[in-house]
């Protein structure tokens, strides 16, 4: 019976915070990370290209502060996390974490204060940019807090070490009922758990039961349990057999990685963190490439994607479509291509192709 | 005896650079060195053959047929296993430690609790501490990636599947990954000593040690000392989840690979798809005193029931395997004459199974391979 009122309290909780959008000329306010590296010029990237796309975004600019701030433990000051609660939706460039003790790391604050429970990776195939796969068109929803990464390790005696792997039930359901929202909003026919039931048989196992319960109140939606093993097997075989994966937070991890490598690298890759209340954090994973950083020489395709997904949270289906044509349809072209894909543009040259395309 | 093995080492691996590398098939098989055997090696073989459950009765019995064919020196005592049993027979594990070698078609492990999967038991009752699968390209086999030629060495005993759950509360469980550092060393030890009498240059350890400091720190310890004692070989660390994307990306940059027991198994897994699927890989498991050979990485496909009664199973990577098994037993020109004939069958494309995209039974195939047989 606690599961139950859990799960109305959670379930009402997440519906009841959707931000009534009433017209375009209210600007939503998002929280922007640039980030460091090359994270400022990508960052300068989207503003540009919203702004041509007349997206009703209005950005409030945080940065990672030089010294730690004792309320959060970290860099990141407690006014950019009240920032993000505020708004409900961010974006996030690249962050080098910083070298040293005391304090905690970036993503680790981040996930802990917002309590960002799953990541999605939407992994679709840029028509363009030829990979060895050319039909990839799936998402990976990664569940983020728990799992092998509590982080709980102990030496017993002399080498011999422990690790513990924690699976709750609150934590399954939560991911479990996103992805099937997710899956039900987005128009997908399918989820696939992914698990190592037949060996981990408790944890995954109930991992896999919170799956079914939340399967069965969406009977429109096929569901099927996968090994992994048999998962990674059949992904780099025939990704089309794949629509929406879910999964606990080690596995996620190394598929959604694989699925990333699968069209093309992190470079590419956008990616969504997803936490209590609705709030939403679009971020690029791959890093702040401190090496080119200025040169005008980055892709900021990564971080562009991961916008649109930001729109998509937002519901603002329409813009985020336009925006995303215009980036498939630029690479598609080949004429504007940054560096990493094998051409010669610089960062604002692809910039304001895209805008051209909107 | 390590530094007795360096001189010895360099010695090889210069005098080796200087040959070419030979082919290891090649449809007109030169023979390079001859086997010398003691008097009395001749005599037939017992070995112990588990045929398994779903697909594993048919291709054991294809290899069955090939080595009859062969009159090759061993002979095969049988046990019925099914992965529903509640422990391996004691039989069969007296069986498998008088004979010292096992061939095993597949055990399905039921889902859902209860019963703790047979494999795992076996394993850990014979101390199969490594387990082997070798990925690679055969030549007429068509794939997305070339240049695999792939070895992953998984910790087979600890780790992830040390099996030990429990209920903390209703709603909470905890599983308990162990690592000590007597099993990553032996490991480690193993993997090195593979690429050395392998003639391999790199050895690859993978891991996730920014998360899991201290377990995954402990194996990658037990790794870097072994590789000090063979510094003709090199050696890096990747993590896990880079691992698999440079996999699908660039996999002509591995080598052998040497991973703990959960990480293996994706990475065995990963491999064997881009290489050419589950179907054609050999591999096995290897203890200090047993050794039992099976399919490389066989993801799922055991269970396959629809397979397994249109009787379409690929048995080449059992074939493969059992000619792993014929080396072992110090039986080379067996082996020698078993891959050629399975390799010729590949590469002219005829009789393929439906995970190559063909449409032949796995008897078709098993006659294909005795026809090709010199």
């Amino acid at each position: 019976m606690a599961s139950q009122i859990l799960r109305r309290t959670l379930g009402s909780r997440y519906f009841a915070n959707q931000r009534p959008f009433s017209s375009v000329s209210t600007p939503i306010r998002a929280t922007l990370f640039p980030g460091d590296g090359i994270g400022p010029e990508i960052a300068e990237s989207v503003k540009q290209i919203f702004q041509a796309a007349e997206a009703p975004i209005e950005w409030e600019e945080h940065y990672v502060g030089t010294e730690v701030d004792p309320r959060t433990q970290s860099f990141l000051t407690w006014e950019s996390l009240e920032s993000v609660r505020r708004n409900r939706v961010g974006l996030k460039g690249p962050m080098a974490t910083p070298i040293g003790k005391g304090h905690r790391s970036l993503n680790l604050t981040l996930r802990k204060e917002l309590n960002l429970y799953a990541n999605v990776r939407p992994c679709y195939s840029l028509s363009g940019y030829k990979t060895r796969y050319d039909n990839v068109d799936l998402i990976t929803i990664r569940e983020n807090t728990e799992g092998e990464y509590s982080g709980l390790e102990h030496q017993v005696v002399r080498g011999v070490v422990e690790s513990i792997k924690i699976i709750t039930r609150q934590a399954s359901i939560r991911v479990a009922e996103y992805a099937f929202h997710y899956a039900k909003a987005h128009g997908r026919k399918r989820v696939s758990a992914i698990h190592k039931a037949n060996i981990m048989q408790k944890t995954d196992g109930l991992f896999l039961k919170c799956c079914r319960e939340v399967a069965e109140k969406y009977p429109e939606i096929t569901y099927e349990e996968v090994v992994i093993d048999n998962c990674c097997m059949m992904l780099v075989k025939n990704p089309a057999l794949f629509d929406v994966l879910v999964m606990p937070n080690l596995y996620g991890d190394i598929i959604s990685d694989l699925c990333a490598g699968l069209i093309g690298g992190l470079g590419l890759t956008p990616s969504c963190n997803i936490g209590e209340g609705g709030i939403a954090l679009a971020e690029a994973v791959h890093g702040s490439a401190p090496d080119i950083a200025g040169k005008n020489l980055a892709n900021p395709t990564a971080l562009l994607l991961s916008s649109v997904s930001m729109l998509r949270h937002l519901d603002l289906h329409d813009k985020a479509d336009r925006i995303q044509n215009a980036i498939l349809d630029t690479i598609a072209e080949g004429k504007y291509r940054t560096a990493d894909l094998g051409g010669t543009s610089k960062t604002t040259e692809f910039t304001k192709a895209i805008i051209d395309h909107l | 005896m390590a530094r007795r093995s360096i001189p010895i080492l360099k010695h090889l691996l210069s005098s080796t650079r200087s040959q070419s590398q030979s082919e290891p098939f090649n449809s007109t098989f030169k023979r390079c060195v001859t086997y010398m055997h003691r008097p009395g090696d001749g005599t037939p073989r017992p070995v112990t053959l588990i045929p398994g459950d779903g697909i594993g009765p048919l291709v054991t019995g294809a290899v069955e047929q090939v080595m009859e064919a062969m009159h090759a020196p061993v002979y095969f005592e049988k046990f019925i296993v099914h992965g529903d049993m509640k422990a391996v027979p004691t039989e069969v594990l007296e069986s498998i430690r008088k004979n010292k070698v096992c061939l095993k078609g597949g055990l399905i492990t039921p889902m859902g609790g209860g019963v703790s999967s047979l494999n795992v038991q076996l394993r850990k009752e014979l101390d199969l501490y490594a387990s082997l699968v070798n990925c690679f390209n055969l030549p007429g086999l068509a794939t997305r990636h070339d240049n695999v030629d792939i070895v992953v060495i998984r910790e087979n005993t600890e780790g992830e599947y040390a099996g030990l759950e429990h209920e903390v509360v209703p709603g909470v469980v905890e599983s308990l990954k162990v690592i000590t550092k007597f099993c990553s060393e032996r490991i480690a030890k193993y993997a090195f000593e593979y690429a050395y009498l392998n003639n391999r240059k790199k050895v690859t350890a993978v891991h996730k040690a920014n998360i899991m400091k201290l377990a995954d720190g402990l194996f990658l310890e037990s790794c870097r000392e072994v590789a000090t004692k063979y510094p003709g070989i090199k050696y890096n660390e990747i993590i896990v989840d880079n691992c698999c994307m440079q996999l699908v990306s660039k996999p002509e940059q591995f080598d052998v690979m040497v991973t703990p027991n959960l990480y293996g198994n994706l990475v065995a897994n990963t491999a064997a798809g881009i290489a050419g699927g589950t179907g054609v890989m050999p591999g096995g498991n290897v203890g200090a005193e047993h050794a039992v050979f099976e399919q490389g990485a066989s993801a799922g496909n055991v269970g396959n029931e629809k397979v397994a009664a249109q009787k379409t199973a690929n048995p080449v990577a059992l074939l493969l395997s059992s000619a792993m098994m014929l080396r072992h037993l110090q039986f080379p020109a067996f082996a020698d004459r078993l891959e050629v004939a399975v390799e010729k069958v590949i590469l002219e494309g005829k009789y393929r199974t439906k995970d190559l995209g063909g449409t032949s039974t796995t008897q078709e195939v098993v006659d294909a391979v005795i026809d090709a047989l010199d």
